[in-house]
């Protein structure tokens, strides 16, 4: 059986340019890049090629990237690095309701050790931070403003602009999670008016264990894992070496490859969704219907649970992602699709496809195949949908 | 994740559906929480001599309504009261630990179908 892997937001293989130019750095290229003798001088010769491939990535100067072992690691460092440096002037953090973990723990964190107050925004039925609700919440005490770019849940692109806007009004910093965005829709940290922004290796086909952070030139950050003088002292421990030359080559690939990928999965998308929404009844679609990722669809379905429909679909070959709260391992409601509005019991039905190049129209149209029937088959089994079916509340 | 037996009850679930005019009719859960069950029985002469459900929930909720259905079929009332959710959840070679609330959930349904059962047919 065809595997079509649809979870791409959940991990996504290591190209092969990537792997081959990473391999070197495992053995011949071993240096430590703080070593001042050649073997050591080179590796970090190549460690500054890649800062300057992935802040190209993003519009920014290589000196203002700085390597993390991941995208929450970067989110960890913005947030608490930003917000202990400043917190002479106050401590008031704002984040928006459906941000990732990292963010989320991160201004709780702040809260509960070191007397920060947190906001936590709600959005719109789409995802989208009002910017005046956020004018609202600013405080004389606020020093950080943290909303995604975009969410790997619903798929929503947030007005960014609209929101640095608001914040650079107010003298405050802005930081974005740019984990789901960056590779994929086209990213210029002066023109989006961020401070600070996120990326992630992984989710560029980079290796897992790397990641980077955008800061804009002049911002302090208290160091988040405190050691020698790598990162210009802003982030200790050796270098990760394989996974910065790895980072950095899928960076350059995916800015070479942005426009025409973009336009690729957006076809892809645009496809399922249409297929899915005429085939499949009691259906609703979650984020954003226009303001959106290019590669990403998703769904809740009326009176099935997610976790059946992915192993239902996954013995067809078909892999794909659910908030359900039967997936999650804390048994939880995704606060994603609670902050926007879906009825608990209808989170439950969470479906969410993530593409990359890879998939084809074909994959899509095999999904469009399997999945009405593996639905109606889940449904055949529900009392709910039987309740829902015989007119009486769900 | 989940043991052979489980995704084997999972592809294939014994006894599913409804009976419309069953003896006894028990529904635990809550969509809300993510899993629902509703049992339903028809008995005679103090056996289960069918045993229908329908599961709104993953597939452990699914498995196990579908192994407790087979452990009931045929039972009398007294024995199929004692069918626990230790009892399921090791008939389906165990399940990961933050599923075991769902076998709680099968053993629950139907024991308010026998419940109800017993409480229409009381002389």
């Amino acid at each position: 059986m065809k595997t079509i892997y649809m979870d791409h937001a959940g991990a996504t293989p290591v190209r092969p340019e990537v792997l081959s130019a990473m391999l070197p750095y495992f053995t011949e290229q071993f240096g430590n890049p703080s070593a001042v003798y050649d073997l050591g001088s080179a590796v970090k010769d190549a460690i500054e090629e890649q800062r300057a491939k992935v802040a190209a990535l993003v519009g920014a100067e290589a000196k203002n990237i700085i390597f993390t072992s991941s995208g929450a690691e970067a989110n960890n460092l913005a947030i608490k690095g930003v917000c202990l440096a400043l917190q002479h002037k106050g401590r008031h953090v704002i984040v928006s309701g459906i941000e990732h973990h990292s963010v989320l723990n991160a201004a709780r964190y702040l809260e509960k050790f070191h007397d920060f107050e947190a906001t936590f925004l709600p959005v719109d039925r789409y995802g989208q931070v009002d910017p005046e609700r956020l004018a609202k919440a600013l405080t004389p005490a606020t020093v950080l403003v943290s909303i995604q770019h975009a969410s790997n849940e619903i798929g929503t692109v947030q007005r960014l602009t609209e929101l640095t806007a608001v914040c650079r009004q107010a003298g405050v910093l802005f930081h974005t999670d740019a984990i789901a965005t960056a590779g994929v829709i086209p990213i210029d940290v002066k023109a989006l008016g961020v401070d600070l922004l996120t990326i992630n290796g992984p989710a560029l086909a980079g290796p897992k264990g790397i990641g980077a952070l955008y800061f804009r030139r002049g911002i302090r950050l208290v160091p988040q894992i405190h050691g020698g003088i790598q990162e210009d002292g802003r982030r200790g421990g050796t270098e990760n070496v394989p996974g910065i030359i790895g980072m950095g080559r899928a960076a350059e690939l995916a800015r070479h490859e942005l426009p025409e990928r973009a336009a690729y999965l957006q076809k892809l998308r645009d496809r399922l969704i249409t297929g899915v929404l005429t085939e499949v009844p009691e259906v609703v679609f979650t984020g954003h219907p226009e303001q959106r990722l290019p590669g990403h669809a998703s769904f809740c379905f009326e009176g099935i649970e997610g976790e059946a429909l992915l192993f239902m679909l996954s013995r067809q070959g078909i892999y794909a992602n659910t908030g359900s709260a039967c997936a999650s391992k804390a048994l939880k409601t995704s606060p994603v699709l609670c902050a926007i509005g879906i009825r608990p019991d209808l989170a439950q039905g969470s479906l969410v496809f993530t593409f990359s190049t890879t998939n084809t129209e074909a994959e899509v149209s095999a999904v469009l195949r399997e999945l009405p029937p593996a639905v109606a088959k889940l449904r055949s089994f529900s009392p709910v949908w039987r309740k829902r079916a015989a007119g009486g509340a769900a | 994740m989940y043991s052979p037996i489980v995704m084997d009850h999972f592809n294939n679930p014994r006894n599913i559906g409804v009976i419309e005019d069953a003896d006894g009719f028990g529904e635990v859960g809550n969509p809300v929480c993510g899993d629902m069950m509703s049992f339903y029985i028809k008995v005679q002469d103090n056996v289960i001599t069918d045993i229908k459900y329908q599961t709104f929930g993953c597939v452990a909720a699914i498995a196990v309504s579908s192994i407790v259905s087979e452990m009931a079929k045929g039972k009398t009332l007294e024995e199929a009261k004692k069918i626990s959710k230790k009892a399921a959840a090791e008939a389906l070679g165990g399940l990961p630990q933050n599923k075991m609330h769902c076998s709680n959930l099968g053993a629950e349904a139907l024991a308010l179908a026998i419940a109800d059962y017993e409480r229409k047919h009381q002389n």
